[in-house]
């Protein structure tokens, strides 16, 4: 099985410097991208392979590339930002990438950058991962030294500038459009969309923002070629996933795996099944954003389309096994608080409904709980869903609860009925 | 006034950005740094340094869950409270932590050593619960066998 995400990955050592890098085949698909590609064939080729972006919501990166205005007349500069934010509760696979090949990251941007013709980009990083900070700075000056990174790489002409901005830790920052609004220095609220971001962006010039696992697979791409990427999946979205697996599992830990790996086989054959004495009861599939699936999923495909089909979504693909002895209740009581202090207070819905959730369900999980509660919910979810927000955040947070309410509706009678929590 | 070091590791990173106020993430995380936190006085500064308005700056400090606008203790101890640590029995290590340090969250020992704050997901939850002081991830903090091991941790953080 072909691992081109984490080939250079060994857990516990450091990562490849630039030469040890470059002995295992690295930079040879920027050289290919940059000496002997037009930025069109680059996009192409991206669009051939069907590759989604890992951020989350599974757009098509080639599609995006292609929303950017191109040419001698367009908009200067234009700007790529990786975004590698990863506060998503339960999210740790940008992590591996980013202390694992930090030369592989910047490798993508180069090429991703000279895509959309940008001659700046930035890697926005969440400032708790200072292990990956310290790594990032070291490689990029690696690549400077060896120019790389500067005026015309490779001698092809090409320029680009690639810094690293540290964050000071809030989620919302992670959504993209807040995200060039923290890096513009501004409060990191979201911005109204339209105009999107790739026509205008940061400063107002176009913007394209990839997720770090997004970009790492571009240099992977350009040397093999798309029919290679797309044969690495299962389904028809190309290439591998990292996936992940937290809670009582014998093995927690991430395995880049074919796209489109069912739930079991993560759980059962990577993550060793769960711990002694505990029976899987539910799975929060990709990150706290998405809705809970149940035993009853555990055939489920890990990919785009299935996690949809199955009314869930793939998210970060990086999920948290939950067993009989965790209290359902308690577990979206904990994602509604991080949600409610997350949420950035721009529009109402969100800013109070959050913390509204928030205690309605700490109520039923401290035992005193109505059985009307439960109807406040559902009403919240609704109120809350798609559309009635200014940015995805906060129908986010309703995923766990609508989907808790769904398939663990007794649990919540239980603790409304026995005045307790019964998994206490 | 801003020290000569402190100016000259801000301005090592206007470069980076076309406008000054972009900076000023990182103009605020080096003055804490050197400063422990950002006081008024600092944002003041700050905001002098980067052309702003003490209060546009002051806007975009109080945002953020790590830019400190009280004062800290010598070390920052941030446990996860998140969903992975939860379900590992990361609530333990933050009572215990309470009880231990005898502080509650956002506190300060009365020594001035540790400030304890819980914090969002901290992308390690493959090794749930952990923690953090200042720039240092600890892993694994199993509940039961826990509170010698943060101890431990503690003791190396005078
Ligand atoms: C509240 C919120 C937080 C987000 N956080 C992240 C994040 O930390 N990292 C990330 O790559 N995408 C995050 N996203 C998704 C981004 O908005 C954006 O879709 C993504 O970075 C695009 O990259 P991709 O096309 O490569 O997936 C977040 C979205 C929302 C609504
Ligand atoms: S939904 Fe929440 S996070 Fe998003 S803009 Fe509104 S208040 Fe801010």
């Amino acid at each position: 099985m072909e691992r081109p995400l984490t080939h250079n990955i060994v857990p516990g050592k450091p990562p490849l410097s630039l030469a040890e890098y470059e002995k295992s085949g690295g930079y040879q698909a920027a050289r290919k991208a940059l000496t002997s590609m037009s930025p069109k064939e680059i996009t192409e080729m991206v669009k051939a392979s069907n590759l989604r972006g890992r951020g989350g919501a599974g757009f098509p990166t080639a599609q995006k590339w292609s929303f950017v205005p191109m040419g001698a007349d367009a908009p200067q500069p234009k700007y790529l930002v990786v975004n590698a934010d990863e506060m998503e509760p339960g999210a740790f696979k940008d992590r591996l990438l980013l202390e694992g090949d930090p030369h592989q990251l910047i490798e993508g941007v180069m090429i991703s950058a000279f895509a959309i013709e940008s001659e700046i980009a930035y890697i926005f990083l969440r400032k708790t991962y200072t292990l990956a900070a310290r790594r990032i700075l070291t490689a990029i000056a690696e690549a400077y030294e060896k120019g790389y990174l500067g005026k015309n790489i490779f001698g092809s002409g090409v320029n680009l500038s690639l810094h690293l901005h540290e964050s000071a830790g809030r989620y919302i920052c992670g959504e993209e459009t807040a995200l060039l609004n923290a890096l513009e220095g501004k409060r990191a609220v979201p911005r109204n969309k339209p105009p999107f971001p790739p026509v205008v962006g940061l400063w107002g010039k176009p913007t394209v923002t990839n997720n770090v696992e997004t970009i790492c697979n571009i240099p992977h791409i350009i040397a093999n070629g798309a029919a290679w990427f797309r044969a690495l999946s299962r389904v028809p979205d190309g290439g591998t996933k990292i996936y992940g697996v937290s809670g009582k599992v014998q093995r927690p830990g991430a395995w880049e795996l074919p796209l489109g790996t069912t739930i079991r086989e993560i759980i059962e054959e990577h993550a060793g099944g769960m711990k002694e004495g505990l029976q899987l009861r539910a799975v929060l599939p990709g990150g706290a954003s998405t809705d809970l699936l149940t035993a009853d999923h555990l055939d489920v495909k890990m990919d785009f389309n299935s996690m949809q089909a199955a009314d869930s979504r793939l998210g970060t693909g990086t999920m948290v096994a939950i067993d009989d002895r965790t209290c359902i209740v308690g577990l979206v009581l904990n994602i509604m608080r991080f949600f409610a202090q997350e949420s950035c207070g721009w529009c109402t819905p969100c800013r109070e409904g959050l913390p509204w959730a928030a205690k309605l369900l700490a109520a039923i999980e401290e035992g005193h709980g109505l059985p009307e509660d439960i109807e406040r919910l559902e009403l919240l979810t609704r109120l809350l869903s798609p559309g009635h927000t200014f940015c995805a955040l906060a129908p986010g947070a309703m995923e766990p609860l609508q989907s808790a309410l769904k398939y663990f509706e007794d649990d919540f009678h239980r603790h409304i009925k026995e005045r307790r929590c019964p998994w206490k | 006034m801003l020290t000569f070091e402190e100016k000259k590791e801000i301005e090592a990173l206007l470069p980076n950005y076309p406008t000054r106020q972009a900076a000023g993430i990182d103009a605020l995380v080096i003055l804490q740094r050197h400063r422990g936190w950002i006081s008024d006085e600092t944002l003041g500064q700050a905001a002098e340094f980067l052309r702003m308005t003490p209060a546009e700056l002051d806007s975009v400090a109080t945002f953020y869950n790590l830019i400190f606008r009280k004062p800290v203790g010598r070390h920052v101890i941030l446990v996860c409270d998140s969903v992975s640590c939860w379900v590992m029995g990361g609530d333990t290590i933050l009572d215990y932590l309470k009880s231990h340090l005898g502080i509650g969250f956002g506190e300060t020992t009365p020594d001035g050593r540790f400030t304890l704050l819980p914090h969002v997901c901290l992308g390690a939850c493959d090794k749930a619960p952990v923690m953090m002081i200042d720039d240092d991830l600890h892993v694994e903090l199993d509940p039961e066998t826990s509170p010698d091991r943060i101890d431990q941790l503690l003791s190396l953080y005078p």
